[in-house]
């Protein structure tokens, strides 16, 4: 998808605004948090396999070259191929050059964040294969024309009502004329119609969220089947992965699924984990033909060794998101691109650039919940921090911004001025407080007063008060 | 256009890592970490007695919306399969995975009851499938696909009824891997099956306005018929 992070101030601000997404992310902050609390006070040892996942993560990151031949040996042994591609292009050339190899006019697809960064649907679309989104919520923004604003629930900023009409609109075609308003009426009637979508695709197209070296597999997690549907009626399955998803071995797959489905959505396990390896063997009576797994690289060969590698112990479960009161307030859409939340904001900026993403990385307030909640504890924090400090370095942060934060460095190391300047400026602030001790208007700092008065100081600086509470203890 | 990808990226790799590619006592022991796999930390939930196990399996099971029958022998099967069709208003007809597991299930006992062996077709209403084994720790059914075992009787009929033996319930997934490695009785691990699937009730979704619904795409029901087969 093409990016459009630059504008998330605009976009944030459109987002508070919009009342529909402000109901639908409640239910996101309620929902998803106390479900993840309950199922995480179930389990006494959910901290210690945290610390577990962590190790096995870096594990494979220390050795990620060794590993990913590995699972390549087995894939092939297997009977499968793997395509290393360095660039969203090249990943989207191969896939559509297998999808001709079967001259495929329809291929389903179960979710795949992958496939969102490469942009695949698009591309697929204008070189005559109809690509068919099967996860309910990948469905409906498919319909909507949108990308997801979740990673976990792509389509969790709309609403029912919304829902009722983007199938109104395009169940038509299949005799669907009458507007259902009912949750279930509406499940049933995509479960019927994607139904033969399944039966009729050339080629199943599926994301994985670990691909084991041990055996060569490659596995999925979901809660409704459609990855199933997807991968075993077509005649050929592909698998589209990023190479961080590599892991040893299948008992190193179950520490992190222990983790996995509770950070998500509290659930204890997800409905559907699938390992899938290689095509269907000889005598098998139903499985794909062809087993293609696109290994993608896209930068992340070079983030293995670089400060911020922790990135890549991420397992997309969306737990960050889920606790962030920015996400909470503006939504997965205003982030701009593929990966919203505070995943997204350290993560984006190395896949569309500093200058792009530049404001991602201030989109938080540091409270620090998710790097609490992140199954990997991922210091999110501190990598947006980094990014910070890389966008200063980098002159990519506006002209008035700069001086702001230029003005800030040099006060902060000079302590002498930083004393005076302060004692002024509380002095002045109480000043202009007057006898309510608010100030409702105050020159560059229009954005706190436009929608709420900013308390006035008490009248000493905290350095002054440190310094008398100092006295009276001593 | 791939293999000087292949190349490019794993160099972009060791690059970054500042080596070169691992060979050997480095390589010796990572190939070791995957040949003779270890379990990491194991929760305590499920390390208990057998039947203990089996009681948490169904517990767990429940939990997830997977309604539990359990009969004393494969006799009861028939009458159990039988009964549920009827309390849940489904047509006598089912698709049997032709599983040789299933032919100790004297069917004939039910003559008012279908069976038909293969794999699924989309006008199937109702599955019998048996299961590999399931795991107590979250009342999870793990399934392999084979000549006997084709993988879309477990996902396209709406209703997928299970046939499991409590002495293939472990406490843990980790005790699944050992089972499926060790299933051919070979010296070395035997080779994967195309389709492993772990099935924690039935398929569900919550992406219309974050409510449950049951039935997105796989069975709106799994029902698991427990055969007590008096072993650990």
């Amino acid at each position: 998808m093409k990016a459009t992070a630059h504008d998330f101030k605009n976009a944030a601000s459109k987002a508070l605004k919009d009342d529909n997404l402000r109901q639908a992310l409640h239910r996101v902050e309620t929902g998803f948090a106390g479900n993840r609390a309950a199922a995480i006070s179930r389990l006494p040892e959910f901290h210690d396999l945290r610390d577990e996942g962590v190790a096995i993560k870096m594990h494979v990151l220390d050795h990620l070259d060794y590993y990913l031949e590995r699972f390549e040996q087995k894939v092939i042994e297997t009977g499968g191929q793997v395509h290393w591609c360095t660039t969203p292009k090249e990943a989207r050339d191969t896939i559509l050059e297998l999808c001709r190899s079967v001259d495929a006019k329809t291929c389903t697809k179960g979710k795949s964040m992958i496939a969102e960064e490469i942009a695949l649907n698009p591309f697929l679309e204008e070189n005559g294969v109809l690509p068919i989104e099967t996860d309910l919520g990948e469905y409906i923004i498919q319909l909507a024309d949108e990308p997801p604003s979740h990673i976990i629930g792509p389509a969790v900023h709309k609403t029912k009502d919304q829902i009722s009409d983007l199938f109104f609109e395009h169940h038509q075609k299949y005799g669907k004329t009458e507007r259902q308003s009912d949750g279930r009426m509406l499940v049933n009637e995509a479960r019927e119609i994607l139904r033969q979508k399944y039966i009729d695709a050339d080629v199943g197209i599926t994301g994985a969220n670990f691909l084991i070296a041990e055996t060569g597999s490659t596995v999925i997690v979901t809660n409704e089947g459609n990855g199933d549907l997807t991968q075993s009626l077509p005649k050929m399955h592909i698998v589209i992965a990023s190479l961080e998803k590599v892991i040893p071995t299948m008992e190193d797959a179950s520490t992190i699924l222990r983790l996995l489905a509770r950070s998500a959505t509290g659930q204890e396990f997800s409905v559907y984990t699938t390992f899938s390896t290689g095509p269907r063997r000889d005598d098998d009576l139903d499985g794909p033909g062809s087993f293609h797994v696109v290994l993608l690289d896209n930068g992340r060969s070079k983030l293995a060794g670089s400060e911020d590698r922790e990135l890549l112990r991420c397992i997309r479960c969306g737990a960050c998101m889920n606790h962030c009161p920015v996400y909470h307030a503006v939504g997965g859409h205003a982030y701009g691109w593929v990966y919203p939340g505070p995943i997204g904001a350290a993560l984006d900026p190395h896949f569309i650039g500093i200058e792009e993403a530049r404001h991602l990385p201030n989109a938080s307030t540091f409270c620090g919940r998710c790097e609490d909640v992140c199954p990997m504890r991922i210091p999110l924090p501190s990598i947006l921090r980094r990014w910070r400090e890389r966008a200063f370095e980098s002159n990519v942060t506006p002209p008035a911004e700069r001086f702001g934060v230029g003005a800030w460095a040099w006060l902060a190391k000079h302590p002498a001025f930083y004393r005076v300047g302060t004692r002024l400026a509380v002095r002045g602030l109480s000043l202009l407080g007057g006898r309510r001790k608010r100030i409702a208007k105050l020159p560059l700092a229009g954005g706190w007063t436009a929608t709420r008065d900013l308390p006035a100081p008490a009248g000493q600086t905290f350095q002054d008060q440190w310094r008398r509470q100092r006295g009276r203890s001593a | 256009m791939t293999s000087s990808s292949r190349q490019a990226i794993l160099d972009g790799i060791r690059r970054g890592l500042g080596r070169g590619p691992v060979d050997g006592a480095d390589k010796a022991a990572l190939e070791a970490r995957m040949t003779a796999p270890k379990a990491n930390l194991i929760p305590a939930r499920a390390q208990i007695p057998h039947g203990e196990q089996v009681d948490l399996f169904v517990r767990m099971a429940e939990a997830v919306e997977t309604t539990v029958d359990r009969v004393d022998g494969l006799d009861a099967v028939p009458g159990a399969v039988a009964d549920y069709l009827a309390a849940n208003n489904l047509p006598s007809e089912i698709r049997a995975a032709p599983d040789p597991a299933l032919d100790a299930i004297p069917w004939q006992d039910r003559p008012l009851l279908t069976v038909e062996k293969g794999r699924a077709e989309n006008a199937d209403a109702t599955s019998v499938t048996p299961a590999f084994a399931a795991v107590a720790e979250s009342g999870t059914l793990v399934l392999h696909s084979g000549p006997d075992n084709p993988t879309t009787l477990n996902f396209m009929p709406e209703n997928h009824i299970v046939v499991l033996k409590t002495s293939q319930v472990t406490g843990t997934y980790e005790e699944v891997w050992s089972r499926l490695r060790a299933r051919d009785g070979g010296d070395g691990p035997a080779p994967m099956p195309r389709t492993v699937n772990m099935i924690t009730g039935p398929s569900r979704t919550a992406d219309i306005a974050q409510q449950l619904y049951m039935g997105a795409h796989g069975p709106r029901r799994l029902h698991i018929v427990l055969v007590d087969d008096g072993q650990e």
